[in-house]
């Protein structure tokens, strides 16, 4: 976005608060159908967050999020939206409040980009100006020019400018709750890439509340603050936060459904800062050489990272620097690879295998040595528990 | 009665100068009476325009209906379909006794006539309509009657206007026979010197160009009601 864009007077941010939905037993169940499609469903998605139903096809997953707009009407139990059930209410008053994404896009073919996202706040009686001021900020919001675009028809678009186009629609009245089937489907591995970090970017901003379907464990992982599994017959298997569920699948079911690949996954999920990092002894130029050897006792590493008057790594000192009365400059191996704490875990990991050294030394934002990241800390890592991923989501047990 | 008459005026005109006598193809003598094709031509826009336009209000009706209902598609189809294979001889005869002789007889069998193309285009034309807008149109909150009028037909438009096409077109043919029952038109020009050459061709030629101006008329409505068609690259 630009400059102007956000110093206009509403920047897609909004004034509308994000909405918490509850699912209370929720259930539909087609006649005919031994099996219910979702089966008494029960979960709560505080505002702001996205929670992402995933399983294999027929888990009832599409079904549920349809039944939170009414597409789909509940045989039993109650959704409720902002505490009100949706039940209550008109479905195509209801549905203007939730924005709507789908695979397909659904974009209507006859009407101009600008048309088509003008739909709802239209049918809500929107003037012209507002409309207008609106659909160019909803366009700068999802990267695309509205001057190039509002007049195009969605037959001049490409696939992943349609889903823009599509998301944007689905923004146009600033819905407190969104719901997105498989949005990014339907689009090419890099562009579903690009299109997944700009829509968590997005997000970022919008802080809506989102209900977003997938049958990719990985994007789930991506995209969710949490995640429902559900299995055939539209059973809840395990709701929780995406760390949570790739260490504690809490069946068999969900095990094999986030993979055997579970541990690597988890690494993506986490910054090196997040984890306990060696101590290393760092020293200068000109200390004495005593000093440097008590700190390499104290610290993880049997030797010291030379660092500059700022604190930051130049190389690790060799033995012979420690021989004289002070430390000498006399480098062993370079400080690399160079790891910062904002790094995600698993690319500090591929770094430190494609490095010689298997371990690097970590810096803050500032370029000071923080640590020392090795492979043994990451594997550690790996076998503890997340304490803070088990204390802070309740665990929905199978029954 | 009236076969005498036609006679009559036959031969008067035969006797005319070499080229008649010998039923050529006649500049002259048509430049000498093109004013009798005058009346004729503009009763043959009405014999045309009135059954469309009276037949697409009843099957675009119809159409709507069935939308709603799809049971109803088949019987519609099965009714107007029958309608559609009655000799148009045999249609103005049975209409005889309701209607009498004249151009009532003759708008009410032409109007049937198109029922079946128009009903079955729209019908086609709404079915036509990609699933993932209704879906995404439903989900954004449109009624019934905004998703019809808002995006199915819309979307429709151009299966409904090839319907049209096709109605009028055949519709100005078939208004040729208007005149057996009772009607004016080019056909009963035609049926006054059948054997003349030259007001064969005019009289045909003139329902030839009247099917190719209405039919162009309408690809030029349609080429300005759906410029997204146009658009897609």
């Amino acid at each position: 976005m630009t400059e102007n864009s956000s110093a206009a007077p509403t920047d897609g941010k909004g004034d509308r608060q994000a909405a918490t939905l509850e699912f209370r037993e929720a259930t539909k169940r087609y006649d005919g159908q031994s099996e219910p499609a979702v089966d008494e469903l029960s979960l709560e998605v505080p505002a702001g967050e996205i929670c992402v139903l995933v399983g294999p096809s027929g888990c009832g997953k599409t079904t549920a999020m349809r039944l939170v707009n009414r597409m789909i009407d509940l045989t039993s139990g109650d959704i409720l939206l902002d505490g009100r059930s949706v039940t209550e209410r008109k479905p195509a008053e209801l549905r203007r409040e939730i924005g709507y994404a789908i695979q397909q896009i659904g974009l209507f073919p006859h009407l101009t980009i600008a048309d088509n996202i003008a739909t709802v706040p239209r049918l809500l009686g929107w003037d012209k100006q507002r409309i207008s001021v609106r659909i160019d900020e909803l366009l700068e919001l999802v990267s695309l020019e509205p001057s190039e675009t509002r007049d195009r028809y969605p037959g001049q678009l490409s696939g992943g400018q349609r889903q823009r186009v599509g998301v944007a629609r689905a923004l146009a009245v600033d819905p407190p709750l969104m719901l997105m089937d498989e949005p990014f489907g339907a689009i090419d591995p890099i562009n579903r890439e690009r299109l997944q970090n700009e829509f968590l970017r997005l997000q970022h901003d919008i802080r809506k509340t989102i209900v977003f379907v997938t049958h990719d464990i990985d994007e789930a992982i991506k995209m969710g603050d949490r995640i429902a599994i559900l299995q055939k017959g539209g059973k809840l298997a395990q709701f929780a936060t995406p760390a949570e569920l790739l260490m504690y699948p809490n069946s068999k079911f969900v095990e094999d459904f986030v993979g055997a690949d579970r541990a690597l996954k988890r690494l993506a999920l986490q910054r090196v800062r997040d984890i306990d990092l060696w101590k290393a002894a760092t020293v200068r130029v000109g200390e004495p050489a005593a000093e440097a050897r008590a700190k390499i006792a104290d610290s993880d590493l049997p030797m010291a990272l030379l660092v500059d008057d700022g604190g930051r790594p130049l190389g690790w000192l060799s033995d012979r620097a420690l021989g004289g009365e002070r430390v000498e400059r006399q480098i062993r191996s370079p400080a690399e690879p160079a790891v910062e704490l904002d790094d995600i875990l698993r690319d500090a990991l591929a770094d430190l295998l494609t490095s010689e050294t298997r371990y690097g030394p970590v810096v803050d934002g500032r370029g000071r040595v923080a640590g020392v990241l090795s492979l043994e800390v990451i594997g550690g890592f790996l076998h503890e528990a997340p304490v803070e991923a088990r204390s802070g989501v309740e665990l929905v047990e199978e029954s | 009665m009236t076969f005498d008459l036609i006679a009559q005026v036959e031969l008067r005109d035969r006797s005319g100068a070499g080229c008649v006598a010998e039923n050529g193809f006649c500049p002259d003598w048509i430049a000498d009476n093109y004013e009798r094709y005058i009346d004729p031509f503009f009763e043959h826009v009405l014999l045309t325009v009135v059954p469309v336009g009276i037949g697409f209000a009843i099957a675009f009706t119809l159409a709507l209906m069935a939308h709603r209902r799809q049971w109803l598609v088949g019987p519609i189809t099965g009714v107007t379909g029958a309608l559609y294979t009655i000799p148009s001889v045999a249609f103005f005869f049975l209409l005889q006794p309701l209607t009498g002789l004249g151009n009532t007889t003759a708008i009410v069998a032409l109007t049937c006539y198109t029922l079946l193309i128009i009903f079955r285009n729209v019908i086609t034309g709404l079915r036509s309509v990609p699933a993932d807008a209704k879906d995404a149109a439903r989900g954004m909150g449109l009624t019934d009657n905004q998703m019809l009028w808002r995006v199915e037909l819309p979307l429709a438009v151009p299966e409904l206007l090839a319907g049209l096409r096709i109605a009028t077109t055949t519709t100005v043919g078939l208004a040729a026979l208007a005149f057996l029952a009772g009607a004016g038109g080019l056909g009963a020009e035609l049926d006054r010197l059948p054997s003349f050459k030259s007001n064969v061709v005019v009289a045909g030629g003139l329902s030839v160009l009247l099917a190719a101006i209405l039919d162009l008329m309408i690809l030029t409505v349609q080429r300005l009601v759906t410029p997204w068609q146009r658009a897609s690259a």
